[in-house]
Parts: structure tokens; C-alpha cells; sequence
């Protein structure tokens, strides 16, 4: 492809995420007073948010075909786990994706 | 002092995200290479863009010629997820000045996911640590793509699955805030509204339909709680 047309699509999508990422601040302004709804959605949002994105990280799962999702339903309750042992991220994410890899490239 | 205290802390928090973002700024770098995209961007891509999963899908555009509004309506949807981090940020980063236009600028999944639950009630310090924390992050993506594009070809091991380590870190703080209170609707809420949608929808286009059912439940959820406060 030629690099003109390229370099412009890497604008459109530095422009479009800038945009989606900005609309929220400039909607909800610096010098107004913050609506009671969005404050609302700030201190609820965070956990649907967190919920959201590991279905989302785990969307290419297939429950009928491969392994069946065991290694990631594996990992994630070995990660969930250690942390509410230990309370370390670092130490529940290094385990957790360890295990993860073994699995997926030596038993499935 | 102060403020050596608050970007340390902001650097030992990133750490969880330094692996996952150097692997897969790894993969990113040595994909976009393959289809005879050099260094030069890799380093535009991941400075300017900075959303992971977008520059992968952001390969497929470049290398098949994709036009302006496909790109567009491309970005778009798998992007939008990041309205609801600004809609929570809106009033924690509010005030933050001169920092706040790259705060909001590189507020991606994981910054936020760290960001969220920060601790600060000082506006002043809370604003320097997301900062630090946003800064920190971005340079190990960028790092992470440099090198995937310099010399992907001769990492020694089998990376296979490396990237769990992002699924990691969100069921690491899925779980800190499950645990930090008693009152599990919201969690719920975007866990069975997401699982539901992506059965219904299929995994292509779940974001928004599942976007819209977390805000409707939310708006319900209030209405109850206020009652409750009422009675």
C-alpha cells in the first residue's frame, strides 16, 4: 500500500480513539458542577467496567470445541485465588499466566 | 519528597502491566513488520494511536488498504468501551490542568483498570500518580513495540499465551473490588450483561449492546437504592 493513504489511516485512528476518549470530559466540562448521574455511573461503572472487560479478554473462548476453555477457566480461578490468598497482583498475575501457557502449549 | 513517593508507587503499580504490554507491544511490532511496516510505524503508531487491540486490528487495515470511513467506523467500534472510562474519570481527573489532556489521552484498558481504584482523595496527588502511571504504561507499550519490530524473529522461547497476563490483571482487580465491598450488583451487572450479549450478539459486535444493558441496569439499580435510602 502506499504511504500516503497509510499514514492517513493511522490519523484517522489516532483522531477517532483521541475523540472517543475526550467526548466524556468535553460533554461533562471542566468549570461545570459534575451531574449527579455521572457521578453516580463514576462509582459504579468501575466494577461493571472490570466484570466487562474479562468476559471481554475471554470472548475467543469456544465452550463445544479445542480444550473447551478449561485453561483459561483454569488460570483465572488460580489467579483469582492466589490473590485473595496473598493480596499480591504482580505474584497472582505471573502465576496465573505461567500456569496459562503450560497448559496451552504442553497438555492442550 | 512527596513527589518521589507518588511516581514510585505510580512505577511499582504499572509493574503488573510492564509484562503484559512489552509481550504484546512485542507481538504488535513484529505483525506490523511482517506486512512490511518498519520501526518508524511501529513508534508513530503506538505513540499517536496508543489502544492496544485497535493497532492489531489496525494491521488488517493498513495492509489491505482499508478507505478512510471503513477505518473510521473500524476504530469506532472497538474503541467505544473506552466512553465508560471517561464517563467514570470525569470527576477524578477534573482540575488536573496541564496533565489532564494526556490523561485522557492514554487512558486505556489497563491505565484505567489501575487508575479506577487509586487511593488519592488530594486532587493534586492523585492527578501526578495517574500520570505517572498513565506515562509509565505508554512507554512499556511503545518499548515493547520497538523491539518487536527491530528483531521479532529471534525471541528464544515460546511466547504462546503471553497474553493472559492482561486477562490476569483484570481478574486480579475484579476480584480486589468483589472483595472491597458487600454490595455485588454493579459487578453482576457487567459480568452477566457482557456473558449475555456476547451469547446473543456473538463476539464481533457485543461491546455496544452490552454497553447499553450495563447502563440501563445501573439506572435501575440507583432508583432502587434510593428507595432503600427513603424507607
Amino acid at each position: 500500500m502506499n504511504n500516503f493513504h497509510s499514514a492517513l489511516l493511522v490519523a484517522v485512528m489516532a483522531l477517532v480513539t483521541a475523540l472517543i476518549r475526550f467526548l466524556p470530559f468535553l460533554i461533562f466540562g471542566e468549570n461545570r458542577k459534575t451531574p449527579e448521574f455521572v457521578l453516580y455511573l463514576g462509582t459504579v461503572l468501575p466494577y461493571s467496567i472490570m466484570g466487562m472487560l474479562v468476559i471481554f479478554c475471554l470472548k475467543n473462548v469456544s465452550l463445544f470445541s479445542a480444550s473447551h476453555g478449561i485453561p483459561e477457566a483454569v488460570s483465572c480461578v488460580l489467579t483469582g485465588g492466589l490473590y485473595v490468598w496473598r493480596r499480591n497482583t504482580l505474584f497472582s498475575i505471573i502465576a496465573g499466566t505461567v500456569c496459562y501457557m503450560l497448559l496451552i502449549q504442553l497438555v492442550f | 519528597m512527596k513527589r518521589k513517593k507518588i511516581i514510585k508507587a505510580a512505577f511499582v503499580d504499572s509493574l503488573p502491566v510492564l509484562t503484559g504490554y512489552l509481550v504484546l507491544g512485542i507481538g504488535f511490532g513484529i505483525v506490523l513488520h511482517t506486512k512490511g511496516y518498519g520501526v518508524a510505524w511501529a513508534l508513530c503508531m503506538s505513540v499517536f494511536i496508543f489502544a492496544g487491540s485497535m493497532q492489531f486490528v489496525a494491521v488488517d487495515l493498513l495492509s489491505g488498504g482499508a478507505t478512510l470511513l471503513a477505518t473510521a467506523l473500524t476504530t469506532l467500534m472497538v474503541n467505544i468501551r473506552h466512553l465508560f472510562y471517561g464517563i467514570s474519570m470525569v470527576d477524578q481527573y477534573k482540575g488536573a490542568g496541564a496533565k489532564k489532556p494526556y490523561l485522557i489521552f492514554a487512558l486505556t484498558d489497563e491505565t484505567y483498570s489501575l487508575a479506577c481504584h487509586n487511593l488519592y482523595q488530594n486532587p493534586e496527588e492523585r492527578h501526578m500518580y495517574c500520570f505517572f502511571l498513565s506515562l509509565f504504561n505508554q512507554c512499556y507499550w511503545v518499548t515493547g513495540s520497538i523491539i518487536g519490530s527491530l528483531l521479532g524473529a529471534v525471541i528464544p522461547f515460546n511466547t504462546d499465551g503471553i497474553d493472559f497476563s492482561l486477562t490476569a490483571l483484570f481478574v486480579t482487580v475484579f476480584v480486589d473490588q468483589w472483595m472491597s465491598t458487600k454490595n455485588h450488583f454493579a459487578a453482576m451487572t457487567g459480568v452477566l450483561s457482557t456473558l449475555g450479549c456476547l451469547l446473543i450478539f456473538g463476539k464481533n459486535v457485543f461491546l455496544i449492546p452490552s454497553m447499553v444493558v450495563i447502563t440501563i441496569l445501573l439506572t435501575i439499580g440507583k432508583r432502587f437504592a434510593k428507595e432503600e435510602a427513603h424507607e
